[in-house]
């Protein structure tokens, strides 16, 4: 008798994802889902309007990342209009995407996935959040969290109009720059910034990497998967958020690929399963081979466990530092240890404090040459950035009047699905044997995805930090046996 | 006495509106002295369940953002509805569709037949799209119904009020609940925002012309405008005089013009076609041949002026039914 056990957080309606893990006669795992029951169809409705809409129609893909979406659209636009933006407006622009980034993972470091290692992940379930952060942090380093991130959304307002949903980039530049007087605003903040990063890393250091039992869960082999990893690097192959070349290492650490994403078609694909509406990401020149590990399966994974795999190393000080100590921890590269993501989310916000305060600090900022007007007819334009999650690309062809006739998006998530149904499979199949379900699955299986910062589909998906869980273990017949929820 | 309990809920929507509601910072433990969040999803423990056990009418208000597009969010937003005594239709989507509701423009078919077969990086497996139901070897595995097209909570279930904005911004929610609270909601239909235009609130209203006159239509990216002067005066396409205000002119603001987010003030019927009207009567010209070169200057009039109001519209209206696959 097959036994299938659904994991559902009670938000399935809007698409957090849901688990259905079949056990076979003797209660082993046969294989977990991943499901993921969302699609809104963007790119049908991009059809027919004007490219200058889409930084702003895209960044409704997702409410948590807009400003990640609006960039690649709008540098997707500098293609398809043949401009190339002043250097003050692109300056401007990684600024504002650096501000974005070290907010975002603060984001999730402090009220999403970090929890389970700030509080513990075996701490009652009622404190495995926010409030439980600040009890461990305090109420001071609480308030500075809070206020950091207001500054930040405040200063991407004063540039983007809005911080939901920002109105910032045209093809050739932006829409607003910042004013002289309030350049030593952006300096301060920066500062703040990079301290706040380092403080983020430090209790990084005290709370989990001092904890034996902890750095043993991150280098547990149920939490592993050697898959490809794909990051944005620069010339010199380190890190970068905003623009470079697209860069893929093997399992091995070796490099596989390195193109211009104008070139992403011939190396990226997508596979359709029949039971998600989630499309998986893979290697074209590998294959699609199956939720597979390894080097002869096209699986890849995204975000900042893959970026730090796939760059040489990060181009601020700091942040190299912190790069440094993490390798050889983690015992050199590449890093296949999913939890590993934590660690690595905090040495990118190193980086991104650090290169939003030499932007701050750069001269040119205060430029009132910020745009520059196209004059070409548009074609076809490809934009990139590494949006929190991973690789982002926007793709649009157009007529000559600039209005869309094509749109491709290849949202950051996707490019993790795949690794993600993997993890989820792992994780319950090292959990449950001869039908014993307990509480501890919830958990375990809940950090396996919520390394990768869950934001699933990147659609409706904000801040889903407890995801709140309901385990039914049902006989064959869909006879509820056992139940099991969180709290309980 | 008990503290008033409130839920908010998610459908078709991208999350903005949750973010809007933490954007609230500190004010945001003000909320919580004052009301019991029983149901939140993005950010408390909770269980369907629970809202399933509350007494009818339990809940004091439900906060429902997205559109309506799958099966499931259906059966969430009528079982809200059964429980609270209010419900606010909470951004853009939820009132008229948002930007989501563009989907309308296609239909399940549509749109499963270019994202799962015609898009370039798709690998084609023997046509295999996403199915409601489907036997795997281990089992079955289910989806929810994705409908042909997007509706607006309105088109759903009763709504006591209407919060506006893609998201509403942080004031705006504010008053809100200041409202609620206090017990000083409006008539039954509101909209909790200003009932002006957003010109009233722009910094640039004093430079904008008693009569403005478009004898040309740019778009933004062929133009770079003054900073201080009426966008619209600019021959930039501004939704600000039809536009309900709220927002502070928070896009204007930022060098670029209102799109209509907050969307139609009191007694418009159909927000896009009023946009379209105001602008037409703009046109500096009588002679056919120029108003037609300026018509032109437009050439998206349906993302245009019905960017987040499709489903609301007068023509989709009467299309609400929920449908798929080619089901009349």
């Amino acid at each position: 008798m097959t036994t299938k056990v659904t994991v559902d957080p009670i938000t399935r309606l809007e698409g957090h994802g849901r688990i259905e893990i079949f056990l076979n006669d003797a209660g082993d795992v046969d294989r977990a889902y991943f499901v993921i029951p969302e699609l809104r169809g963007f790119e049908v409705f991009a059809v027919g309007r004007r490219a200058e809409d889409m930084p702003q129609i895209t960044s409704r893909i997702c409410g948590v990342c807009p400003t990640a979406h609006h960039m690649a659209s709008t540098k997707a636009l500098d293609d398809l209009f043949h401009v190339e933006p002043p250097p003050a407006a692109l300056k401007l622009r990684e600024m504002l995407y650096s501000m974005f980034m070290l907010e975002d993972h603060a984001l999730h470091f402090y009220f999403l996935g970090g929890p389970d290692f700030i509080v513990g992940p075996k701490a009652p379930k009622g404190e495995r959040n926010i409030l439980g952060v600040i009890g461990k942090v305090g109420v001071e380093v609480a308030g500075q969290v809070i206020a950091m991130r207001k500054e930040l959304r405040e200063l991407i307002a004063y540039l983007g109009g809005k911080v939901v949903h920002p109105v910032f980039g045209l093809p050739g530049g932006v829409a607003k720059g910042v004013q002289k007087e309030d350049q030593e605003r952006f300096v301060k903040a920066a500062e703040q910034g990079v301290d706040f990063a380092l403080f983020t890393l430090k209790a990084f250091h005290d709370l989990v990497l001092a904890n034996k039992e902890y750095v043993d869960l991150i280098l547990s082999e149920g939490y592993t998967h050697r898959t490809y990893y794909m990051g944005l690097v620069d010339d010199q192959n380190r890190e970068n958020f905003y623009d470079g070349k697209i860069r893929v290492v093997g399992p091995d650490g070796r490099e596989f690929a390195r193109f211009s994403v104008q070139d992403y078609v011939e190396h990226l694909a997508e596979h359709v399963e029949p039971w998600t509406y989630v499309k998986f990401m893979f290697l074209r020149n590998v294959g699609w081979n199956g939720f597979e590990d390894g080097e002869k399966s096209g699986v890849y994974a995204v975000a900042p466990l893959a970026r730090l795999n796939a760059a040489d190393g990060m181009a601020t000080p700091k942040a190299q530092e912190a790069y440094e100590e993490y390798v050889k921890t983690l015992g050199g590269k590449p890093v296949h240890q999913t939890l590993a993501n934590h660690w690595a989310r905090i040495v990118e916000m190193v980086y991104a404090a650090e290169r939003f305060l030499e932007l701050a600090r750069d001269p040119e900022i205060t430029s009132t040459e910020i745009r520059r007007i196209p004059t070409a007819t548009p074609t076809t334009g490809i934009g990139v950035v590494e949006a929190p999650r991973g690789t982002l690309i926007h793709h649009y062809d157009t007529d000559e009047r600039g209005i869309l006739t094509r749109a491709n998006l290849i949202v950051a998530t996707q490019g993790n699905a795949a690794r993600i149904a993997m993890s989820v499979d792992k994780a319950a199949k090292a959990l449950i044997h001869g039908g014993n379900v307990d509480d501890g699955l919830l958990n375990m299986v809940e950090m396996a995805f919520r390394a990768y910062d869950p934001c699933h589909a990147c659609a409706t998906h904000a801040l889903p930090g407890q995801m709140p869980l309901l385990i039914s273990l049902r006989d064959a017949q869909g006879n509820v046996l056992r139940e099991i929820t969180r709290g309980d | 006495m008990p503290k008033p309990k409130v839920g908010l809920y998610w459908c078709a929507s991208c999350g903005g509106c949750e973010e809007a509601v933490v954007d609230l910072a500190e004010k945001i433990l003000d909320v919580v002295a004052a009301v019991d969040i029983v149901f939140w999803p993005v950010a408390l423990d909770f269980k369907k369940e629970d809202v399933e056990a509350l007494a009818d009418g339990e809940l004091t208000a439900a906060f429902i953002n997205g559109a309506i597009r799958l099966s499931e969010q259906e059966e969430m937003v009528n079982l809200l509805r059964r429980k609270a005594q209010y419900v606010i239709a909470f951004g853009s989507c939820a009132q008229l569709g948002g930007i989501p509701g563009l989907a309308s423009l296609s239909d399940r078919e549509g749109v499963f037949q270019y994202v799962y077969g015609q898009a370039p990086t798709v690998v084609s497996t023997d046509g295999v799209v996403p199915q409601t139901q489907v036997a795997v070897p281990e089992g079955e595995l289910k989806l929810p119904e994705f409908w042909d097209k997007v509706r607006t909570l309105d088109q759903v279930i009763d709504v006591d009020y209407y919060l506006p904005g893609c998201p509403p911004t942080p004031t705006v929610i504010a008053n809100a609940l200041t409202a609620l609270l206090e017990g000083k909601l409006p008539e039954k239909g509101a909209v909790l925002a200003s009932s002006r235009a957003l010109c009233y609130e722009c910094e640039r209203n004093e430079t904008k012309p008693e009569k403005v006159s478009l004898t040309d239509i740019k778009r933004v990216w062929e133009i770079i405008p003054d900073p201080d002067k009426c966008l619209l005066a600019q021959g930039i396409i501004c939704l600000g005089p039809v536009t309900r205000g709220g927002c502070d002119a928070v896009c204007v603001k930022g060098n670029m013009p209102c799109t209509g987010c907050f969307g139609p003030l009191d007694r418009v019927h159909d927000f896009g076609a009023k946009g379209l009207s105001a602008i037409a009567s703009l046109f500096g010209s009588n002679d056919e041949a120029e108003i037609e070169a300026l018509a032109d200057k437009i050439p998206d009039v349906t993302g245009t002026f019905y960017r987040y109001s499709l489903p609301a519209s007068l023509m989709f209206k009467s299309r609400a039914a929920p449908t798929k696959g080619g089901e009349q």
